[in-house]
C-alpha cells in the first residue's frame, strides 16, 4: 500500500509558515541579557517542527537549512553559550531563507538559492565559533573529550541530515555490514514433523533478516538470507533444528550502509549497546547479547525487552521483562512472539501468558467518531475557506434585502389591524440584524495580524538607518474586516517607513533637542461608532510647515502662507510631493503618500495627518468596519434612486438662484462660503428625464473626495439608509460612475454613486 | 477488533500523516497534540495498544509523557515508542530511563513505520 503524502503537503505548508511567524515575533522579543528559558525552548521547538515536518515529506532543502538552525537552538536552549545580536540577525535571516522556500514549494515561486547558502554557511560559521571558543575553554582546564575526538560539547553532523543529528560518543561505533548468506539445510520428517514447524522455523529466521529465494524441496530447503547478523548469530536460530554438521552456510558480505536505515530501536538492556546494534542502523536496543544472538531484533533495527533463554523457556527473565505469549505458543507457532516487541511486566511476577487479546479492550465505536473530527485535539477553533464565508456574508445580505422588502410592504398596513404581522416583521428584523452582525463578525480579524510584521520592520529599518527606535502597539486585537487587512497592510507600511526615514531622528540630533536618544513608532487601533481607527505617530521631528509650502510652490500648487496647518499638511497627498532631502530606498520618492490616499479612500476610508515641528506627526485612518454594508443617503432623480455613500458628503443644502454662476470652459459652479464648487447635475450626467432642471429647485449634495470638492443635483433627498452592497461586476459588468448596486425595501435597484469618480470627472 | 494507538505530535502534518498511515493499515488513532492532551485523551480509556509519541512538545513533552504513564496501572506494560530526530545516546538513556519500549527515528518511511508497529503489537 502506497501512501500518497501530497495530501499533507497543504497542512504542512500553514503549519510551517505559522512556526516561522511565531519564531520571528519570539525572536524580535528575546532580552538578548537575559533570554527567557521559555522563550528559547519555543523558538527552538518551532525550527524542530520545520526540521520534522519537512524532512517527512521530503522538502530536502527546507531541512537542510533548518538541520543548522535546530542545532544552534538547542544548543542555546542549553545555554551551551550566550546569544548575541549577530545570531538573532542571523536566525531572522534563516527565516526569511525558510520563508522563501517555503513559498518555492508552494507557490513555484523561484528561490534564492543564494541567500539559503549564505545563511548555511552563517550558521555552520556561529556554530564552530561556539564550539571552538568551548573546546579551547576546557582544553584550558583539562576537560576534553577523547584523545582524538571533538570536544563533548561540540555536535558531529550526520551525513544522514535527513536523519537528524546523531551527537556521537567517543568511541566509534562499530559499522554494521549487510551479509547476505546462503543456507542449506535438511527437510526431512525428523527435522521438521510438520509444514508448521518448518514455517515456525523459518519464521524465525525472517526475524534476523530478509529471506530470498527459498526453495523447499523433498529433502532439503535451500535461501538466502540478507541479513546484519553475524554468521554465528544466523546458526543460533537453527541450533534448536539442526546440529551444527547439518547446517550449510555460505557468507557474502555487502558494503556497510552507513545511513541509519532501520531508523528505530528498542531499550533493552545496556550491554546491547556495546554489542553495536545502534548507530549507524538508527535504531537500537538496549537488548541483551543472547537475545541479540537469538537474532530477533538486531537487524531490522528493533529492540525488545526480552532475554532469548526466557523467549524460549517462557519465563520471566532476571530484567524483569515479560512476554506476550508462553513459549510453547512460540514453538508452536502461534502468532506474536515472533519479533514483536515484549515488555515489561508490572510487578515483577511470572505471567508467561499475557496475550495481546488480553491486553486490549474492546473496540468501543464512540472512539471511531472523535477520530473523525475535523478539528485539531483540543482546538476551539476550525478553518474555514473564505468562499465559504463570503457565500454566507451573500445570503444573509439577501435575507436582509428580504426582511426590508417586507417591513415596506407591512409599512402601509395598519398596525393594529395586523399586529401580529407587525409586530412578527419587526421582531424579524432584529434578528436579522443580529444575524448580520454574527456573520460579518466571523470574517473579522485582529489588526495584529498586521501589526505584527511592524515589529521586524522597525527593527531592521532602525539598524539600517542608525536609530534607536521602538515600536509601541495598542490595541492590536482591535478587529477588522479580513478583507480590509490586506487593503491596509501596504499604506500602514509606508506610514511607518516615513516615520523610520523623515519622522525620528537619529539619537545625536533627539538628545540635542532634549529627547530621549530612543524614538517611538505608535500604531493604535480602536473601534469609534461604527468605524475602525488606526493612528500611526511617532514622537520625532513632525513636518515641516516651510518646507512643504516651499515644495509645493516649486510644483505648481496653488498655496498662500496663510493656510491653516491641517490644509498645509494635507498638501503632501498630492501626486509626486516629497521634502525629502534623500532619497532612501526606504521612502522619499514621493509616490507614496498619493497612493497611501487613494488605497483608504478607494475601500471608504478618510485619512488625516496631525503634526507639531520637533514633537512628532500623527497620521490617522478612519474605516469603515465591513465592505459589504454601507451607510448611505438615498437621493431621488426623476424616477430613479441613488445612494451616495455618506462618509463623502460634508453637507447638502438648496442653493440660491445668485449663487449659481458659470464659468466658461467649466461649467456651472455653486458658491459656498467663499468657495466655487464644481457643480454636477445627475440628471444630465446619467440622461435621466426629470422635471427638476434648475439647481434653486433641487438639493445639492456637497461630496469631497481626494481632497476635491464637488456639488451634485439632486432632486430630493430620501433617506438614510444602511444598504448591502452588490457587487455590479460579479453580476453585470464594472460601470464608470458607479461602484455598486442595493436593492431597496421597495425591491427596487439603486446605483452606489462611485463618489471618487465623480469627482475626478468634476474637476477636470 | 482493531488496535487502538495513540499518537501524540505536536506538528499537525506529522501526526495527520501518522494517523493516516495507521489507519489504512486497519488501527484506530487516538490523536493528540501534545503529553497532556494524550493524558486527557486516553483517561476513558481502560488502556491503548501502543503509544507513539514526540519528543519536543510545548506544556508536556515525551519523556514525561512516558513517564506519567508508566506510573499508571492500565499503562505500565504497554508498549511506547518514542518518535526522535536523533539517536544520541542521551536520548537513549533518557528514553529508557522513562520507560519507553523503543525508539523510532524521524522522518520515517510510513512503511517503516507500520513494519515496526506490526512487530510490536501486530
Amino acid at each position: 500500500m502506497s501512501i500518497d503524502m501530497s495530501q499533507f503537503y497543504q497542512v504542512f505548508f500553514e503549519e510551517t509558515a505559522e512556526h516561522l511567524a511565531s519564531m520571528e515575533s519570539l525572536l524580535l522579543a528575546l532580552n538578548l541579557d537575559a533570554p527567557e528559558a521559555d522563550q528559547l525552548d519555543a523558538i527552538f521547538r518551532a525550527a524542530h517542527s520545520i526540521k520534522g515536518g519537512s524532512g517527512t515529506f521530503g522538502f530536502t532543502d527546507i531541512t537542510d537549512v533548518t538541520h543548522e538552525l535546530e542545532s544552534l537552538l538547542d544548543r542555546l536552549r542549553k545555554r551551551e553559550f550566550a546569544i548575541t545580536v549577530e545570531m538573532v540577525d542571523a536566525f531572522l535571516q534563516a527565516g526569511d531563507v525558510l520563508r522563501n522556500l517555503l513559498a518555492g514549494h508552494q507557490n513555484g515561486r523561484t528561490i534564492d538559492i543564494k541567500a539559503s547558502i549564505e545563511v548555511c554557511a552563517k550558521l555552520e560559521k556561529l556554530a564552530e565559533e561556539n564550539s571552538l571558543q568551548n573546546h579551547v575553554a576546557l582544553t584550558a582546564l583539562g576537560l576534553t573529550g577523547q584523545a582524538g575526538n571533538h570536544s563533548p560539547y561540540g555536535e558531529r553532523r550526520s551525513e544522514a541530515r535527513g536523519q537528524g543529528t546523531s551527537s556521537t560518543p567517543a568511541e566509534p561505533l562499530p559499522a554494521s555490514v549487510q551479509r547476505i548468506c546462503q543456507i542449506q539445510f535438511p527437510n526431512t520428517a525428523d527435522d521438521f514433523p510438520s509444514e508448521v514447524h518448518l514455517n515456525n522455523m523459518l519464521e524465525e529466521l525472517s526475524n534476523i533478516g530478509k529471506i530470498e529465494n527459498k526453495e523447499i524441496a523433498n529433502q532439503s530447503v535451500t535461501l538466502s538470507l540478507s541479513t546484519y547478523a553475524s554468521e554465528a548469530e544466523v546458526r543460533d536460530v537453527f541450533s534448536f533444528f539442526f546440529k551444527p554438521e547439518q547446517l550449510k552456510i555460505t557468507v557474502a558480505e555487502v558494503a556497510a550502509k552507513e545511513t541509519s536505515e532501520q531508523g528505530y530501536g528498542f531499550f533493552v538492556e545496556p550491554e546491547a549497546v556495546k554489542s553495536g546494534n545502534d548507530g549507524a542502523q538508527g535504531y537500537g536496543f538496549f537488548t541483551d547479547p543472547d537475545a541479540i544472538k537469538s537474532g530477533v531484533e538486531d537487524a531490522q533495527g528493533y529492540g525488545f525487552f526480552t532475554d532469548p533463554d526466557a523467549i524460549k523457556s517462557g519465563v520471566e527473565d532476571a530484567q524483569g521483562y515479560g512476554f506476550f505469549t508462553d513459549p510453547d505458543k512460540i514453538k508452536s507457532g502461534v502468532e506474536d512472539a515472533q519479533g514483536y516487541g515484549f515488555f515489561e511486566e508490572v510487578g515483577n511476577h511470572a505471567q508467561p501468558e499475557v496475550s495481546k487479546t488480553g491486553l486490549r479492550k474492546e473496540d468501543s465505536p464512540g472512539r471511531r467518531a472523535t477520530d473523525e473530527r475535523a478539528t485539531t485535539a483540543g482546538d476551539t477553533s476550525i478553518r474555514v475557506s473564505v468562499v465559504k464565508v463570503d457565500q454566507l456574508v451573500n445570503l444573509v445580505g439577501e435575507l436582509v434585502i428580504t426582511q426590508a422588502m417586507l417591513a415596506e410592504a407591512v409599512g402601509n398596513l395598519d398596525p393594529v389591524l395586523y399586529d401580529r404581522l407587525v409586530i412578527g416583521l419587526t421582531q424579524l428584523e432584529r434578528n436579522t440584524r443580529n444575524l448580520q452582525d454574527s456573520v460579518m463578525s466571523v470574517r473579522m480579524m485582529p489588526i495584529n495580524l498586521v501589526f505584527s510584521r511592524f515589529q521586524r520592520v522597525v527593527r531592521d529599518g532602525a539598524i539600517k538607518l542608525g536609530k534607536k527606535v521602538q515600536l509601541v502597539v495598542v490595541g492590536e486585537g482591535t478587529e477588522l474586516d479580513k478583507g480590509l487587512i490586506e487593503t491596509i497592510s501596504d499604506p500602514l507600511n509606508h506610514l511607518v517607513r516615513n516615520s523610520l526615514d523623515h519622522g525620528l531622528e537619529v539619537p545625536e540630533v533627539r538628545i540635542a533637542n532634549g529627547k530621549d536618544p530612543q524614538g517611538t513608532i505608535t500604531l493604535r487601533a480602536a473601534h469609534q461608532g461604527g468605524n475602525i481607527v488606526i493612528e500611526v505617530s511617532d514622537d520625532g521631528a513632525g513636518l515641516n510647515r516651510e518646507r512643504i509650502l516651499a515644495k509645493a510652490r516649486e510644483n505648481g500648487l496653488l498655496v498662500n502662507d496663510s493656510m491653516s496647518d491641517t490644509e498645509v499638511w494635507q498638501l503632501v497627498f498630492a501626486p509626486g510631493f516629497s521634502t525629502a532631502a534623500v532619497i532612501t530606498d526606504v521612502s522619499g520618492r514621493g509616490v507614496g503618500m498619493d497612493v497611501v490616499k487613494k488605497n483608504i479612500e478607494s475601500i471608504g476610508g478618510r485619512v488625516e495627518i496631525t503634526s507639531k515641528h520637533g514633537q512628532g506627526s500623527s497620521i490617522i485612518i478612519r474605516l469603515p468596519l465591513t465592505l459589504a454594508i454601507l451607510d448611505g443617503l438615498s437621493v431621488a432623480v426623476g424616477n430613479q434612486i441613488y445612494i451616495v455613500p455618506l462618509g463623502f458628503i460634508s453637507e447638502s443644502l438648496q442653493p440660491k438662484e445668485e449663487d449659481i454662476k458659470v464659468i466658461s470652459g467649466q461649467g456651472q459652479v455653486v458658491h459656498v462660503r467663499g468657495e466655487y464648487l464644481p457643480m454636477i447635475a445627475l440628471h444630465r450626467l446619467f440622461n435621466i428625464p426629470t422635471k427638476i432642471i434648475s439647481p434653486a429647485e433641487g438639493i445639492l449634495v456637497l461630496l469631497e473626495a481626494e481632497g476635491k470638492k464637488v456639488a451634485m443635483l439632486v432632486d430630493e433627498l430620501v433617506g438614510q439608509h444602511q444598504v448591502v452592497i452588490k457587487s455590479l461586476e460579479t453580476n453585470y459588468r464594472k460601470v464608470t460612475g458607479m461602484s455598486g448596486a442595493t436593492i431597496m425595501g421597495d425591491g427596487r435597484v439603486a446605483m452606489i454613486i462611485d463618489v471618487g469618480g465623480l469627482v475626478k470627472m468634476g474637476t477636470q | 477488533m482493531a488496535k487502538i494507538i495513540l499518537a501524540v505530535d505536536d506538528s499537525t502534518s506529522i501526526r495527520q500523516m501518522v494517523a493516516f498511515t495507521l489507519k489504512s493499515a486497519g488501527y484506530t488513532v487516538i490523536e493528540a497534540v501534545d503529553g497532556q492532551d494524550g493524558l486527557d485523551k486516553i483517561k476513558g480509556q481502560a488502556t491503548v495498544d501502543l503509544v507513539l509519541t514526540d519528543q519536543n512538545m510545548p506544556r508536556m513533552d515525551g519523556l514525561t509523557l512516558i513517564k506519567t504513564l508508566r506510573g499508571q496501572p492500565q499503562f505500565s506494560a504497554t508498549p511506547i515508542l518514542m518518535l526522535t530526530t536523533e539517536s544520541s545516546d542521551e536520548m537513549k538513556t533518557q528514553g529508557r530511563a522513562a520507560g519507553a519500549t523503543g525508539w523510532i527515528v524521524k522522518p520515517f518511511d510510513p512503511h517503516k513505520l507500520l513494519e515496526v508497529i506490526k512487530k510490536v503489537i501486530g
